[in-house]
This record gives C-alpha cells, sequence and structure tokens, in this order.
C-alpha cells in the first residue's frame, strides 16, 4: 500500500523548532504518544501507520472527512474500541510513557482516567443526580455527602448546575440536546479522568449550545488534557491547541481505502500556513 | 389555466377512475377485518360472563368443590384457585429468573458464539413445542417415577414459560440501545456493572410485561396439568406431594361432567380464570407505560 508522506512537526532542533514558536503554546507534557498506530477491523484496515504525541492541558482536535479515522484513533486513547468485535491494533499506544495495549493493562483502570463524550448525547434513563453520581458510585464511592459534593461540583464545571439544581431528581432523559450533552460531560469529570475525549461533542446541538460546549471545553482544559474529534473547522480553530488533519488514502488498484494522518501541528499552523497540499484543500472548503 | 364555467381554476379532485374504487374497497375491507376479529372475542366474554357472573361470589372462590351432582349455587371452586395460583407462582419462581439469566448471556455475553446461537435456537424450538408435548415429557421423566403433583405441573408450565420469557427478554435487551453500553463503560464500569445498572434498568419495563404476558400465558395452560397434576376435588395446599387442581383443569372436568350444577360450577371457574389473565394482562399494559422511555 502506498504509503503517504507524513509532515508531522517534530520537536527536531533547527529552523522548524524556530518556526513553530511563532505558534501555539509551549509543548506540555506528552499525555499520549502514538507510534505507526494501524486499526483494523477484522481485514479492514481504517487506520495506517499513525503516529503523534498529545499533551498535557491542551486541546487537540482531529479534523478530516468522514471516513479517515479520526474517531476510530479517538477511541484507541481509552480501548473503546475493544468493545467492536474484530477490532485490532498494531503499533505503540503509550499513556504517559505506560503502553495502553500491554498485557496488564486493563481496559477498565484505563477507562476510569481516559473518559469519553460521545456524539449523540446518551443520558442515562436515570435521574440527573444518578447520572453524575454513576461514576464515583462504580468506583466505590457510597457516602451521600461526598456524593453531593461531586454532582454538584461536576454540574458547576460543566456549566448545567444553575439550569438543574431544583430538579436533580427528575430523569436525565428530559434535559434538551445541549443540556443533556453537558450532562454527560459533567458525568465524565464527576470520576476526575486525567484525559476526556469527545467524539463530535456538538455536532447534534445548535450553534448556541455548541457555543456553550466550546465554552466549557477552554474552561475544563487548565484541568484536563482534551482530544476532540469534530467535522466542524471553525470548532477546531475556536478551541484548539493542536490539530492533526485525517485524510482517506484510496488505492485504486485494490479499491481499499484507509484513513492516515496527514499532516499534525500548532492548530493556527495548520489553518494558516499548512505544509500539505491536502490540508490547504481541506482547511480552505476546497475539499470536503 | 382558468376553466370558465366550473368556477374552478383547477379540478384538485381525485379522478373517477378503478384506482378511486381500489382505495374504498380496501378501506372498507380493512374497517371490517378487526370487526370480525373482534365478534368471537365479544361473544366469548358475553358468553362467559352470562354464564358465570351469576355463580360467581367470595364464598365461590373459596369454598370446597362439592360432588357434580350438586346444583351451581353450592359450593366453590376454593381448591382450583388455590391451586392455580400456587402452581403458577411456583413455575414463575422456577422459570422467570432462569429466563432473565439466559437472555442476559445469550444477548450480553454470548454473542455470536456457537453455544449462545444453539441455545437461542432450542429457545425458538421450546416456544413451538405443544403445550401438551409439555405435559407429556414431565409425566414421563417425572411423574412416572415421583407421582402427580402440583411440582410436577409447575415443571410443565415452567417449560411452557422458560422459552417465552428468554425470548422476550432478548428483544428488550436488544432494544436498549448500544450509546448507553458505552456511555457506561467509559466510565470505567465492567461488563457485569454495565449489565446490572444500565442494559437490566434500561429494558426493565419490557421484561417485567413480557413476563406477565408469559405467566397470564401459562396460567390458563390445561393440557399440561393433566398429566401432570391428575385434576382431583379435593384440596392440596402442599405442593411437593399428591395430586393437586387448578383452575383450568377444573373447567375441562366440569364441563365433561353430565351435570347442570357442575357446568355451571365451570362456567364460574371460567369467568375467574379470564379475570385472573386480563389481570396481569393490564398490569403489563401499566408497567410498560410506566417504563415506556425508549419509545423515541
Amino acid at each position: 500500500m502506498e504509503q503517504p508522506e507524513l509532515n508531522v512537526i517534530t520537536d527536531l532542533p533547527g529552523p522548524g523548532l524556530a518556526r513553530r514558536r511563532q505558534f501555539g503554546p509551549a509543548p506540555g507534557e506528552v499525555i499520549f504518544g502514538m507510534r505507526n498506530v494501524s486499526i483494523w477491523y477484522h481485514a479492514f484496515r481504517a487506520v495506517t501507520d499513525v503516529s503523534l504525541d498529545v499533551r498535557e492541558n491542551e486541546i487537540t482536535a482531529f479534523i478530516g472527512s468522514s471516513g479517515s479515522g479520526k474517531t476510530t484513533v479517538l477511541r484507541a486513547l481509552n480501548r473503546m474500541n475493544d468493545l467492536v468485535p474484530g477490532a485490532r491494533l498494531e503499533g505503540e499506544v503509550a499513556y504517559r510513557g505506560q503502553s495502553l495495549y500491554g498485557r496488564d493493562v486493563s481496559a477498565t483502570a484505563v477507562r476510569r482516567r481516559i473518559g469519553m463524550v460521545f456524539q449523540k448525547p446518551n443520558p442515562f434513563p436515570k435521574s440527573i443526580y444518578d447520572n453524575v453520581a454513576y461514576g464515583p458510585r462504580i468506583n466505590g464511592e457510597r457516602s451521600k455527602s461526598r456524593l453531593d459534593e461531586i454532582v454538584e461540583r461536576s454540574l458547576r464545571r460543566a456549566a448545567l448546575w444553575d439550569e438543574v439544581k431544583s430538579r436533580l431528581r427528575t430523569s436525565g432523559l428530559s434535559l434538551s440536546g445541549g443540556q443533556a450533552q453537558r450532562l454527560c460531560i459533567a458525568r465524565t469529570i464527576a470520576v476526575e479522568p486525567d484525559v476526556v475525549l469527545m467524539d463530535e461533542p456538538a455536532s447534534s446541538l445548535d450553534p448556541i449550545a455548541t457555543g456553550a460546549i466550546e465554552d466549557l471545553m477552554r474552561e475544563l482544559k487548565s484541568q484536563f488534557t482534551i482530544v476532540v474529534v469534530t467535522h466542524n473547522m471553525q470548532q477546531a480553530t475556536r478551541v484548539s491547541d493542536r490539530t492533526a488533519f485525517f485524510y482517506v488514502l484510496t488505492d485504486t488498484a485494490t479499491d481499499t481505502r484507509t484513513g492516515v494522518l496527514v499532516e499534525y501541528g500548532p492548530t493556527e499552523q495548520i489553518f494558516q500556513d499548512p505544509r500539505d497540499s491536502r490540508t490547504k484543500a481541506y482547511v480552505t472548503g476546497r475539499m470536503g | 389555466m382558468a376553466r370558465a364555467g366550473t368556477g374552478l381554476q383547477h379540478d384538485l379532485r381525485e379522478p373517477r377512475s378503478w384506482r378511486r374504487s381500489k382505495n374504498r374497497i380496501a378501506t372498507v375491507l380493512l374497517v371490517l377485518a378487526p370487526v370480525v376479529v373482534l365478534i368471537p372475542l365479544g361473544f366469548v366474554l358475553f358468553t362467559v360472563i352470562a354464564k358465570g357472573a351469576s355463580v360467581l361470589s367470595w364464598s365461590f372462590l373459596t369454598s370446597a368443590i362439592p360432588p357434580s351432582v350438586l346444583p351451581a349455587d353450592v359450593g366453590g371452586i376454593g381448591p382450583a384457585v388455590l391451586g392455580t395460583i400456587e402452581i403458577t407462582a411456583l413455575a414463575t419462581v422456577m422459570a422467570v429468573p432462569l429466563g432473565v439469566l439466559g437472555a442476559i448471556y445469550l444477548h450480553e455475553y454470548g454473542g455470536n458464539r456457537p453455544l449462545a446461537r444453539l441455545i437461542g435456537f432450542m429457545a425458538d424450538v421450546m416456544t413451538g413445542v405443544p403445550s401438551i408435548v409439555m405435559g407429556l415429557f414431565i409425566f414421563s421423566v417425572w411423574v412416572l417415577h415421583f407421582g402427580f403433583s402440583g411440582l410436577a405441573g409447575a415443571f410443565a408450565l415452567g417449560c411452557l414459560i422458560l422459552p417465552v420469557v428468554i425470548r422476550s427478554t432478548d428483544e428488550m435487551l436488544k432494544l436498549v440501545p448500544d450509546s448507553l453500553r458505552e456511555g457506561s463503560y467509559a466510565l470505567g464500569a465492567t461488563k457485569a456493572r454495565v449489565t446490572l445498572t444500565v442494559v437490566l434498568p434500561a429494558a426493565l419495563g419490557g421484561i417485567v410485561s413480557g413476563v406477565l404476558l408469559a405467566i397470564a400465558r401459562a396460567a390458563g395452560e390445561t393440557a399440561p396439568l393433566l398429566f401432570t397434576i391428575l385434576t382431583v376435588t379435593t384440596v392440596n395446599p402442599n405442593l411437593f406431594s399428591g395430586a393437586s387442581t387448578s383452575l383450568p383443569s377444573q373447567i375441562f372436568v366440569n364441563a365433561s361432567a353430565p351435570y347442570a350444577g357442575a357446568q355451571g360450577r365451570g362456567w364460574g371457574a371460567a369467568l375467574t380464570l379470564i379475570a385472573i389473565a386480563f389481570t396481569l394482562m393490564i398490569a403489563a399494559r401499566l408497567v410498560t407505560a410506566r417504563f415506556a422511555r425508549y419509545a423515541h
């Protein structure tokens, strides 16, 4: 299979480093280090040879067209792909220097530290309170007063407290789309994760609710590292520090498609000064 | 394109044609179909109420079964009411937990494994086994060795309830969206946790109503009980030894008796049985409505 030319910006000294200093924040500690990651669903190679670093207390955005493997890569970061029959990963995914796919690593333990917010808000058919308390409870928190405190703090951080404080016992399903998504964010941060993965968190929401989610993401990044998949390029420019552009590579000879990482760097650089012609075409809207 | 004379700019009426006639005919047939369905149902209900209501009373439900020759206003069907309640309850206790657990294995754990597919297939086959065959089965493997008893009847009814519970629970688990499971996994829940705290509560309403419908159906079964509890007229509260009786098999015995009194008590028993089934159905409906959260 043809390998794409990767324009991943690395930390090599020299002119490249001087150039990157114009953009973006100083690099924090590496949270995720992916090296030559390929992901299969049965015989279908969804993602080929992805290497990138995600840094602490930053928002990293994955952009790219449908089928380019953004979500697949995101789901590899907390081992959600384990739940898909036939999914298989090759390469190295390190979390704070430790292999995520090592022999003794429990997917359950991984997900307690690396939470996820999904494309479609998925509150449990339980009360608002029980939704937020769900994570702490499965982690063994039984104290009523501490749960009350966690629920209030999480809902406040998710900017939902004032809207729901008088009806914590009503069903989480009674909320509007934007509120439900903020409830899901509150539920995720209630377990105090290290990283929050977000899979197109605003794609089913109206512009006002989307704005609320984006404000929230900027708020949260001081405490969490966030990786977000988005179809919305304005959203990537508004919230993210670094952007990874994924692309569908089609091999016409065998009629196979696979997702590849084309370019990864500070968001301003990706949008203002892309190195790869495909990135440029995508961010300027000449390619879907 | 104004048409002079008609006063209409465009003729928006359906043209008179074979198509229009077909539409009429189909509509009439569709209205007729439920009416035709309701006629026998209404007739059965009317007959049972007309013939059974006169004998029905609290003492009828609790009194001993008198000799068949005595008139309908003497005695009652107490032993049969007690037997039906006891046997159905025991069958429920045996079959429902097994069926629900089996369905959880099938849907949440089994996946596409050969064992899971075999169990699912066998459950489907078991649903199609005639109830009299289930009675004969229990008769040959249990009654021939240990004699007639309420327990044997409960085994037979349990065998009828089990596949229905497996299938209906499986269907309800399929309705729980995977996004809920993922939401729970993403918080670090184990599979058992996901199943117990998210999947089962979300499916509970459907599971309970499926169970109630399975019980209602089993409570009215006659054939499997004839081979397993024998159907006697004496009261036998002990499920584990000795022949017993039940409403449906008692109705069968009374209906075949040549005495008007016995037949009258049979109608009363029939009305009682319908009332029990009806109550369970209503309860199932209420539970479904109470938990109908995934209608969207």
